[in-house]
């Protein structure tokens, strides 16, 4: 891989027994845009900010076709599988690299078993490649921490996971700039028979928390997946409705 | 003579009503010799998954060895039994991956799906599956089996007339092959049980 003077990993123990450099991936992490999920008795909701950085940033979005999938310039959730998605806190483009591997491995354990791939098992083999870059020659971790919100025959499950590699399943979850007030009022909303609009309400809410502006549909992304196991992200129009009903 | 000829076998499966039956001789044969009359070609994957192999012993065997690992794996991941079309889909990929150097073998998958619906399939020695909503054969009795099958075969029996039928087409096709025969073996699962059995048929 490389020079062979490049070839040790550069992700080595401290005396302390930390990982250094994971330690500064979650720190990257924990600068970028809040983003969160929720899951509800009846399906997962995820979404985050989007903050473009200046005025002058094209976001011209065209709504394409009936499905009413919009072709953001940047869309920060992405489809892994027809019915998982995810969401991401950190670093753009690396975030990129792990939605295109994961989709390989998706549709490779399609191909194998004829059977779309159980949440469970996409979020451990991402994981895995996550940890990979722990432990390789040449290479960094990744900045990022993924929120994957999927529905499969086990039901709706939501899934966070970090450079390290290791993964969790929450209830509801935040990840990114505002986490701790995300998270602090996450706990005292969230109740174990939420359906999906209220949990949709109740992400809109928590975003609004620690929003800095004005928040509207231009400035944050939510996708939804529910009992139809079909994964969507809302368009613009949607959003401007939910905004409206929580107001 | 055919390498798929070189040891002798037949299989076959059925479908009852919320059962299924998956039956095969004993005769290992070395050519025109009879080596061993015990010769196991079904196996369990799991409670409700069997699969039978016809054609070359040694690959029966040893495909069989990779498969139950396979499975194996896939239980401690999944933490759940395979279904039988994904175990199915699972062989055609492996029989696939050997295409320029198979398996001599013809597998016979037979189990029960969700809903304790049957399910049997079979295929060639390089993946091409054939699913059927009666009954699957393969083996050097094929074309007897076929025949008998065709003839004995209604839908919707019980375990025991299953058994009956399942038996009888298979004793009557082997006894007109020489390469396959010395007994049957016979397994009637449904839901709540499997029930294995040996039949004594013509010793020849």
């Amino acid at each position: 891989m490389g020079d062979s003077q490049y070839s040790f990993s550069l992700t080595t123990f401290s005396p302390s027994g930390k990982l250094v450099q994971i330690e500064h991936a979650l720190t990257a992490v924990g600068s970028g845009q809040t983003s969160l999920g929720i899951k509800a008795s009846n399906g997962v909701v995820i979404a985050t900010e989007k903050k473009l950085p200046s005025i002058l940033v094209d976001e011209e979005s065209v709504v394409t076709n009936v499905n009413q999938m919009s072709l953001l310039q940047v869309q920060k959730i992405q489809h892994l599988t027809p019915n998982i998605g995810v969401v991401y806190s950190g670093m753009g483009p690396d975030f990129r690299v792990l939605v295109r591997k994961s989709r390989k491995q998706a549709e490779q354990y399609n191909r194998l078993y004829k059977e779309p791939i159980p949440v469970t098992q996409l979020v451990r083999e991402t994981a895995t490649v996550m940890q990979e870059f722990t432990q390789s020659g040449g290479v960094r971790p990744f900045g990022v921490s993924l929120l994957v919100a999927g529905y499969d025959d086990k039901g709706p499950q939501l899934y966070q996971v970090d450079p390290s590699g290791s993964y969790f399943s929450w209830k509801a979850s935040a990840m990114g700039k505002n986490v701790s007030n995300a998270k602090t009022f996450l706990e005292k909303r969230y109740t174990e028979d939420m359906e999906l609009d209220d949990a949709i309400h109740t992400a809109i809410l928590t975003l609004k928390e620690g929003f800095e502006g004005e928040i509207s549909s231009k400035n944050i992304e939510i996708g939804k997946i529910g009992a139809d196991k079909i994964f969507r992200v809302l368009t613009p129009a949607e959003i401007d409705d939910y905004l409206a009903e929580v107001e | 003579m055919s390498i798929f000829e070189y040891n002798g076998s037949a299989v076959v499966a059925m479908v009852g009503k919320n059962c299924f039956a998956i039956a095969s001789d004993r005769r290992l044969g070395v050519q025109l010799q009879t080596i061993a009359t015990d010769f196991k070609r079904i196996s369990k994957i799991h409670d409700r998954l069997f699969i039978g192999l016809s054609g070359l012993a040694t690959d029966v065997q040893t495909l069989y060895q990779r498969l139950v690992f396979r499975h194996k794996l896939y239980q401690l991941r999944e933490e759940r039994d395979m279904k039988p079309e994904t175990f199915a889909s699972l062989v055609s990929a492996i029989l696939y991956e050997k295409r320029f150097g198979p398996y001599l073998c013809q597998p016979v998958i037979a189990g029960l799906g969700e809903d304790d619906k049957p399910f049997i399939c079979t295929m060639d020695s390089i993946g091409a599956k054939e699913l059927a909503k009666d009954f699957v054969v393969s083996g050097t009795a094929s074309e007897s089996l076929y025949g008998a099958c065709e003839a004995m075969y209604k839908p919707d029996m019980e375990a025991e007339e299953l058994f009956e039928t399942i038996s009888q087409a298979l004793l009557s096709s082997v006894d007109r092959d020489c390469l396959s025969g010395w007994g049957g073996h016979v397994y009637v699962v449904t839901p709540n049980e499997i029930k294995e059995r040996i039949l004594k048929g013509r010793m020849d």
